[in-house]
């Protein structure tokens, strides 16, 4: 994702996120400037799937994307670390138990 | 944390091959170094369309030109994947055109060259697309994402654009005297700036080793120069064309063929703005960018209309 950067007379900046195929999530491809989000999706369309990457195209106008700061991450994702027993591969069972 | 400890953290995720992405904590160096390489990249795409465009309207056949016009709009969209690679970094697209157009920025000197024969359609798409290629492919592992992310979508790409070059020198190599005669032409004149490309040699390269420290470079410039030579030399052989070299032969011990001298001179005529088409090229980019302005200025004028209108709907 892009920093906010936009100065005035620039078209506003764009994230694109694209479904690869049916049956699979929309994942960022990209950014790009358009004047509005038919324009941002026709421009990703041109500039993001000229291959038949997707099968559909979601806009997001940069500016309402809010994110994680990547200094919190130690206290957001560390107490994660020490709950080990919510793997399944915390808990040990007999050989016999098939199917689990 | 302290800058100190920053520092120490950033380099720490360098060594580890773990990526660096645009919130992270950089090096000001680290932002600057990007910022200009990206950029070069992104104009290097952008002004890369001139030459090739200039040949869209005259192609041989319906093919040959469905396919030009295929591999520069790619060219087009390499460009915008690197802008906004760039952009991630704090730059707006605005500052990076303005730097562009004002000459403070610098794109790849191949494109001073000129187009002069269909021939140099081949020569481009093998010889300098095929330099881009051996360029980019170890930038896909960049330690920077976005500009990581935007090389693979390249590379992707490109190999068509080799493939395509390749087979109108194939075509013509193997065509009437006229024809082979105009193909090795076209090699005689893009070979020795297809060299180039790959930059300045490693001794003069103040740039390299920091770049390699950061893993922003993985290999060198001559390691990259010989690479290309080695296999374009074969492919040369296979179109029965001569590479204009005549210190060119394969060094057994080393393991990879021996080359001339590069005329460095012209090298750094063309980077300061000497080149044949330097001028041209610039010109015809301030000139596209001045144009659009008024669209620009209507496609924006026309969604804060739209906009203002579904507001005022709503509220009704
Ligand atoms: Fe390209
Ligand atoms: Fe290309």
């Amino acid at each position: 994702m892009a920093q906010q950067t936009t100065n005035k007379n620039e078209w506003p900046l764009w994230e694109v996120f694209i479904r690869s195929k049916a049956g699979l999530d929309h994942k960022h491809a990209g950014s790009l400037h358009a004047a509005d989000a038919e324009m941002a999706i026709e421009n990703a369309r041109d500039v993001y799937t000229r291959r038949m990457e997707g099968v559909s195209i979601w806009v997001v106008e940069s500016t309402n994307i809010h994110a994680s700061d990547p200094g919190d991450a130690e206290s957001l994702y560390d107490p994660a670390n020490d709950k080990i027993y919510r793997h399944p591969t915390f808990y040990n069972l007999p050989d016999a138990v098939k199917y689990m | 944390m302290t800058v100190h400890s920053f520092q120490e953290h950033f380099d720490k995720k360098i060594d580890g091959d773990v990526a660096i992405e645009p919130r992270d904590w950089m090096p000001d160096d680290y932002r600057k170094t990007l910022i200009r390489q990206i950029s070069q990249h992104a104009h290097s795409e952008i002004v890369g369309m001139l030459p090739e465009g200039n040949w869209i309207s005259r192609a041989p056949s319906l093919r040959r030109k469905a396919v030009l016009l295929a591999k520069v709009q790619d060219e087009a969209g390499h460009g915008l994947y690197l802008y906004s690679a760039a952009e991630t970094l704090g730059i707006t697209r605005d500052e990076l055109y303005e730097q562009l157009h004002s000459g403070k920025a610098k794109y790849s000197s191949i494109f001073n060259y000129p187009t002069l024969t269909w021939a140099d359609m081949g020569a481009i798409g093998w010889l300098v697309d095929g330099a881009a290629i051996m360029n980019q492919v170890p930038l896909c592992r960049c330690s920077y994402g976005p500009y990581a992310r935007a090389m693979v979508r390249v590379c992707k790409e490109e190999s068509f654009h080799q493939r395509q070059g390749y087979e109108i020198m194939l075509t013509l190599a193997n065509g009437a005297p006229m024809q082979k005669k105009m193909a090795q032409d076209a090699l005689d004149r893009w070979w020795w700036p297809s060299l180039m490309m790959f930059g300045p040699p490693d001794a003069e390269s103040g740039n390299t080793e920091q770049s390699m420290r950061w893993r922003i470079k993985r290999l060198t410039n001559d390691e990259l120069r010989q690479k290309f030579i080695d296999v374009t030399v074969e492919q040369a052989n296979i179109l029965g064309l001569t590479i204009p070299d005549k210190d060119l032969k394969w060094n057994e011990e080393r393991g990879h063929y021996d080359s001339g001298a590069i005329n460095w001179d012209e090298f750094w005529n063309v980077v300061k703005g000497n080149g044949p088409c330097n001028k041209q090229r610039l010109d015809t980019r301030k000139k596209a960018w001045a144009d659009g302005q008024w669209v620009r200025d209507a496609a924006m004028a026309h969604a804060e209309k739209r906009k203002a209108r579904k507001a005022t709907a709503k509220a009704a």
